[in-house]
């Protein structure tokens, strides 16, 4: 059977966590599909990489290693990931939804002529009956996404056109090691063999990454406020309650648009997807293009003067008032209980 | 620098950022007629980039192109209200249900029918399915370097381009050659509003299945001023390959949607008494919630 690839982003000798996320998920489907997982690895100086790579349970690793594939361009990394998947023959193909893979899996979908599902949230295998040919495909992958501002879930499915391929968004599947002792077999990549010169016309010249503080992500307790918050001073009082939990201050989409906080700190379907154990959602309404990236949380609390807000329909705790009031009592009575 | 060809390519979505509740049928199918439609709002940001490079090097041309419904000729006269010079429509019925991938090629088919091309340009993404894939896969069929995310380009000459690109964390500046193909993002300048002058010059510009057989006030205007008549075309026009289009030409395809409900369970409604906050907390310390 047809193995599963993923394409890992890399930076500094590290696996960025969204191969890492997508390396969980691509070895739950293979265990599933009962074939083998692959992984393609393009970076410099990958001394003793597949450490980080074999855990998930990788059968092998394609290991392109040269100083031009870092930073990541376009068109070589295209050039190789394109050449090996010819190559290779996988049935499935995954990419994280962000800044490379985003980038980086259209051009290959169009060099593959085959079809690409963005911003996938869950992956499973089905089937699925074609009318038309009387024929049911089985053990398709079924790419399930949000679609419309997130006011639906699409299930995306491709049966005649493979590879199937998918970008995953980031943080929304879990990391997993399937085994710290797992053995891959590693191939090296040449390089030069595949990638052209006319691969390297676009020139790097400058290049800032911000090692960003917030991680929403991995934040346990996050304090998120909207467009209800009303003013930049008011999500001071937000900042205050965080920090005293060992929270994250984030936003929705509105209070970004507003003004009142950083636009790294945008929570829900066009910012980041969070799953936290505590979500205290001061003045948000709930639009869908917010609940979509928060309603994972395992506590929700609702502190809104609406008592008919829509987000209150997801939440545990519905504090009906005002945050300005709420939320120093809140901060008075933690402080008076905690131990 | 030489006068530039650039190409905006643009699409009329319906504006998912306002969904209401009724914009889902009770099936869970999205229910198109409640839904306005808008100008894409990245492909504004790109057609203003343009424009902008328009300002820069004089007698540069830009082309605005579209693939849609009929309507959608709505964003084209809306550019030449902003400023572009020409708007090309690429409509059929069998264009219809095209995924990213035949979206592409038949966008390509239209670019290649020009005479010549120096930039493609377009948005990021599309507010209606957010794949931000149709300029990558644009660029990879014309067999030119891409440049994902532009904010600001910082020079053009004969050599090629300097842009800055935004990305999830941080920025980057590259050089490329030319032609090269852009996609363009939000955090880039707004789109200049329309021009007085260029409303009244275009408001009467049609495509030929706009115009009505008995409308003789527009067809004599037409025949005056030929700049009125938008390009419109179809399969035929661009000799795309039947199975490379619409639905036929789609690998992905929908299996079922299903509309997002949100779970109700029982909250706990509280006051903004001490008594109810100060329960709360402590609850949520007992639970180890907070700790």
């Amino acid at each position: 059977m047809k193995s599963i690839f993923v394409y890992c982003e890399v930076e500094n000798q590290k696996v960025a966590d969204i191969s890492q996320e997508l390396l969980s998920t691509g070895k739950k489907l293979a265990v599933k599909l009962g074939c083998q997982l692959e992984a393609m690895v393009f970076g410099s100086q990958l001394d003793k990489i597949e450490n980080q790579v074999s855990p998930f349970g990788v059968d092998k690793i394609y290991i392109a290693d040269n100083k031009s594939l870092e930073p990541y361009r376009t068109l070589p990394h295209a050039s190789l990931t394109t050449h090996l998947l010819k190559k290779e023959d996988p049935q499935i193909v995954l990419f994280g939804a962000t800044s490379v893979g985003r980038d980086l899996a259209p051009r290959i979908a169009s060099a593959l002529n085959c079809g690409l599902t963005a911003d996938t949230t869950i992956l499973d295998i089905g089937n699925h009956f074609v009318k038309k040919e009387k024929k049911e495909y089985q053990n398709l992958l079924y790419a399930i996404r949000p679609a419309f501002g997130g006011s639906i879930m699409a299930n995306i499915i491709n049966w005649d056109q493979h590879p199937q391929m998918a970008t995953v968004r980031e943080g929304v599947m879990k990391k997993e090691v399937f085994d710290n002792n797992y053995k891959s077999e590693i191939v090296e990549v040449d390089v030069n063999s595949i990638v052209d010169e006319k691969d390297f016309v676009v020139k790097i010249i400058e290049r800032h990454i911000e090692e960003s503080d917030v991680n929403l992500k991995e934040a346990p307790i996050i304090v998120a406020g909207g467009y209800g918050v009303g003013s930049k001073e008011n999500f001071e009082l937000l900042e205050e309650l965080a920090e005293l939990l060992g929270g994250e201050v984030g936003g929705s989409r509105a209070a970004v648009d507003a003004g009142f906080i950083d636009h790294d700190r945008q929570i829900g379907q066009t910012g980041t997807t969070v799953r936290p154990k505590l979500y205290i959602a001061a003045g948000i309404s709930g639009a869908i293009q917010h609940t979509a990236g928060m309603q994972d949380a395992s506590m929700i609390i609702s502190i809104n003067n609406d008592p008919e807000a829509p987000i209150n329909s997801l939440a545990d705790y519905v504090i009906q008032g005002d945050l300005e009031v709420v939320i120093p009592k809140m901060i008075k009575f933690y402080k008076a209980n905690a131990k | 620098m030489r006068p530039l060809k650039i190409v905006v390519l643009i699409k009329q979505v319906p504006d998912t950022r306002h969904v209401g509740p009724d914009a889902m049928k009770p099936d869970g199918t999205v229910n198109r007629g409640k839904l306005d439609t808008v100008f894409n709002p990245d492909d504004l940001h790109a057609l203003e980039l343009a424009l902008n490079l328009k300002d820069r090097i004089p007698e540069t041309e830009v082309t605005v192109m579209t693939m849609g419904p009929r309507r959608a000729a709505d964003i084209i006269r809306d550019s030449l209200y902003r400023g572009a010079d020409n708007g090309i429509m690429i409509s059929d019925k069998r264009f219809g249900g095209a995924d990213t991938l035949a979206t592409s090629y038949t966008l390509v088919k239209a670019i290649e029918k020009l005479p010549s091309y120096d930039i493609i340009m377009g948005g990021r993404q599309a507010i209606d399915g957010d794949t931000a894939q149709v300029g990558p896969q644009c660029a990879e069929k014309l067999g030119i370097p891409q440049i994902t995310y532009v904010e600001e380009v910082l020079s053009i000459t004969n050599d090629g381009v300097i842009a800055k690109r935004r990305l999830s964390k941080g920025v980057e500046t590259v050089s490329s050659p030319i032609p090269c193909l852009m996609t363009v993002h939000g955090a880039s300048p707004a789109c200049r509003s329309k021009e007085a002058k260029r409303v009244m010059k275009y408001k009467y510009a049609r495509t030929n299945s706009e115009i009505r057989r008995n409308d003789e006030f527009i067809i004599a205007l037409h025949s005056k001023r030929p700049y009125l008549t938008i390009p419109e075309w179809g399969v035929e026009d661009i000799g795309a390959d039947e199975s490379k289009i619409g639905l036929s030409g789609s690998p992905t395809k929908v299996k079922s949607v299903e509309s997002v409900v949100l779970t109700a369970s029982e909250a706990k409604v509280l006051s903004e008494s001490d008594t109810d906050i100060e329960g709360m907390i402590k609850e949520l310390i007992e639970h180890h919630t907070i700790g």
